[in-house]
């Protein structure tokens, strides 16, 4: 439906995914969860997914690696450095989700094995994916607690998962991912829970694993700041689907989506305190009947007829930018205007 | 010299003590407690909005309790309109529980799922009986209108909306009895973002229109810059630097904002600075450090700051930081003249 933008060079490199589908089966009817996305991240680019709670961006992540449980249904293509990730064998799939790929999860809690000591759950990861011996294993756990700025490394790393802070467990989920220095990190939400001193400690982390590895990221956050300050390119979606893409300063100095426009503009910026701010009235549809036509309509100020008959296809209209919107360029020159 | 603050808070402290643990009773020492709270002054004045913000676990909650009295201070007190809460006779004290008013963080939790919107709000309005029963429904209306949920809502109960008209519904409930203060305590967090602005504009609206007093405690620091006329900057339980919101975010005072500052990432992407900040985590609450409770993880600790506790002194106009460094962050010749 879509041509991917003619100037990312994914070949070869990079993940490549194509009308990446994800279905729930609901007593209410068939709820779409994820909707026909593409979506290219190059070797040792780092692209952000945002969107409002419940767009669909956790469902991306874990449709990518094949992670969605029962009764979900994933269907289309994803491509990793040339190899096809759907129709891979469990067991292949399950070697390079722990070795090339990475994943931090939405909530740390519930990932972490409460009774194993951390360090034994770094150890397994590394047993698994890696030749190292035990002593090997210990040293690089310990490098690892060390990277990700756990205080006291050496005398906490037989300590269990209940006896760290939120933070603190944030920490060792990433030390876990990075682990074996993957090509790719998917990562959900890796600090939202965290305060902002730690969470810059911990993009930084990440950019210097990108420089130093040429690891790409698949960063999902609901934080524009965070975005701004870590991500290359991004994507917005709106009820499991992707409205807009570009690179970060593309996106964020000329949104073309009425709703890419209407979240930046609900962030406060420097310079206009105390002033209104914009706001996105309405709430996010349901999954299960979305609106006719574009699924923004209701909640759009720009809608017009034909935005409540047909769906706007996303579609490329200058190099690396795409958008799903009729009314784009009149969307585009408001923002110009302001 | 300005006018007296609305309200002030002066030398209070909170502690909450632990279960006793075995190893309490065998060595005879008293239970563990945690300091939530270390001799906090700060003052509010009547019409400003006063953000309070600090990381997770800094006492923001604890303090904002103390303001509306759902908590009493170990030591120290809150003085409202001159008068120590805590001594006032009972009819002053209800009339303070009316005037103040606090909303809570939790839009799903905070109102009783069983209780219609118009029986939410006219349960405020007779508790302290401020319309005769007649009017109450004429009341209910305008404080929909008050806060742009339509007259129907009324009837509905609070499953049946979205977190934003929740939490509208709970600025609604604090408006009945008609305060001259509200306390927000993290009023927009679980929302978001594109909802968080919805109810931002509001209490931007409904503080111009009703001459509102606002305490808003978040640990958003864009929120807070964009909602404050001034902020007080909370760390292990006291307040390290208070002063007008632009003097504050221009020019820090305390290394502790500073570092605040400095990881909140640019929401521009052309203007990130990543310069190292605070490293390592907060210190035990139940364990204070002796001196400045920041000297943990300040880069620029020196001898005095692991002997001596600072208190707030003063910057600049209404601007104070409790830090050794009078000197830290003052603007130079050379820093004034490139803003
Ligand atoms: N088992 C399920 N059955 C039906 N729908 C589901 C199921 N699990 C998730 N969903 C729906 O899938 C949609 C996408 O969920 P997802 O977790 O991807 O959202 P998200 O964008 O990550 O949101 P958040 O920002 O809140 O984390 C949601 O509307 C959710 O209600
Ligand atoms: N009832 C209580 N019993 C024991 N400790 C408590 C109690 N209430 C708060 N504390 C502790 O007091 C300290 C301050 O808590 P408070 O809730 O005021 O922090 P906060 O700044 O509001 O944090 P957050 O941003 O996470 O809401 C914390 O260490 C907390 O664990
Ligand atoms: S297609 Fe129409 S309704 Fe959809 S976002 Fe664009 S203008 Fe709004
Ligand atoms: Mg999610
Ligand atoms: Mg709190």
């Amino acid at each position: 439906m879509t041509a991917p933008s003619p100037d990312r060079n994914t070949a070869g490199g990079g993940l490549k995914v194509r009308g990446l589908t994800t279905t729930f089966a609901t007593p209410r009817g068939l709820a779409t969860v994820v909707d026909g996305i593409n979506l290219d991240v190059a070797p040792g680019e780092i692209v952000g997914l945002v969107g409002e709670s419940g767009s669909g961006k956790s469902m991306t992540l874990r449709s990518i690696v094949r992670l969605v449980r029962e009764p979900g249904k994933v269907s289309g293509q994803v491509e990793w450095q040339g190899r096809d990730l759907m129709a891979m064998r469990e067991a292949d799939l399950r070697k390079v989700r722990g070795a090339e790929i990475a994943m931090i999860f939405q909530e740390p809690m519930t990932a972490l094995n409460p009774v194993l000591p951390v360090r034994l759950q770094i150890e397994e990861n590394l047993s698994a994916h890696t030749t190292l011996d035990r002593r090997a294993r210990r040293q690089r756990a310990l490098e690892l607690m060390n990277i990700v700025g756990i205080p006291a490394a050496e005398r906490r790393l037989d300590e269990y998962p209940h006896q760290f802070s939120g933070g603190m467990r944030q920490r060792v989920m990433i030390a876990i991912a990075l682990a074996n220095s993957p090509k790719l990190l998917l990562a959900d939400e890796p600090t939202t829970a965290l305060d902002v001193t730690i969470q810059d400690q911990i993009l930084k982390l990440i950019l210097d694993l990108r420089d130093r590895f040429g690891m790409s990221v698949v960063f999902v956050t609901h934080d524009l700041g965070v975005v701004a300050a870590t991500c290359d390119r991004m994507a917005v979606m709106y009820a499991g689907r992707i409205v807009e893409t570009g690179t970060v300063a593309q996106v964020f100095a000329e949104p073309h989506h009425p709703y890419t426009r209407g979240l930046l503009g609900s962030v406060p910026r420097i310079g206009a305190e105390r002033s209104m701010l914009l706001s996105i009235e309405g709430m996010p549809p349901g999954l299960i009947d979305l609106p006719d036509g574009c699924a923004f309509h209701p909640r759009c100020s720009f809608a017009t007829d034909r935005c409540r008959a047909e769906r706007p296809p996303l579609e490329s209209f200058a190099a690396g930018r795409e958008v799903a919107c009729f009314h784009h360029q009149t969307v585009a020159a408001m923002a110009e205007a302001a | 010299m300005r006018d007296m603050p609305l309200i002030s808070v002066e030398g209070v402290s909170k502690r909450f003590r632990l279960p006793r643990t075995a190893s309490d009773i065998l060595t005879g020492r008293p239970p563990a407690a945690v300091h939530a709270l270390n001799n906090v002054d700060l003052e509010v004045h009547r019409g400003e909005t006063l953000g309070i913000v600090g990381e997770s676990g800094c006492g923001k909650s604890t303090l904002a309790r103390c303001l509306v009295r759902l908590l009493e201070p170990d030591e120290g007190l809150v003085r409202f309109d001159g008068k120590d809460i805590g001594l006032l006779p009972q009819a002053e004290r209800r009339a303070f529980n009316r005037r103040v008013q606090m909303i809570f963080q939790d839009p799903y939790s905070s109102l009783n799922p069983r209780m219609s919107v118009r029986q939410v709000l006219s349960e405020a309005l007779s508790v302290h009986a401020m319309r005769p029963k007649a009017d109450i429904p004429a009341r209910i209306t305008e404080l929909l209108g008050l806060v742009r949920l339509p007259a129907d809502a009324a009837n509905r109960y609070p499953h049946e909306f979205s977190g934003g008209q929740r939490q509208r519904i709970g600025i609604a409930r604090a408006l009945a009895v008609e305060p001259e203060v509200l306390v927000a305590d993290e009023l927009v967090s679980a929302l978001d973002v594109s909802v968080q602005a919805q109810v931002i504009n509001l209490l931007l609206d409904l503080q111009e229109r009703l001459k509102l007093t606002v305490v808003f405690v978040a640990h958003d620091l864009r929120l807070v810059r964009h909602i404050s006329h001034r902020v007080a900057v909370m760390y292990l339980g006291k307040v390290v630097e208070t002063g007008p919101t632009e003097a504050l975010f221009a020019t820090p005072r305390h290394p502790y904002s500073k570092a605040l500052l400095d990881a909140a990432p640019e929401l521009d992407p052309a203007r990130q600075t990543r310069v190292a900040a605070a490293r390592g985590e907060l210190p035990n609450p139940l364990d204070l450090p002796t001196g400045c409770l920041f000297n943990t993880r300040c880069p620029f600790a020196f001898e005095r700051c692991f002997a001596e506790r600072p208190n707030l002194s003063n910057r600049g106009p209404a601007h104070f930081a409790a830090c050794h460094l009078t000197d830290f962050g003052k603007p130079t010749p050379a820093t004034i003249a490139a803003q």
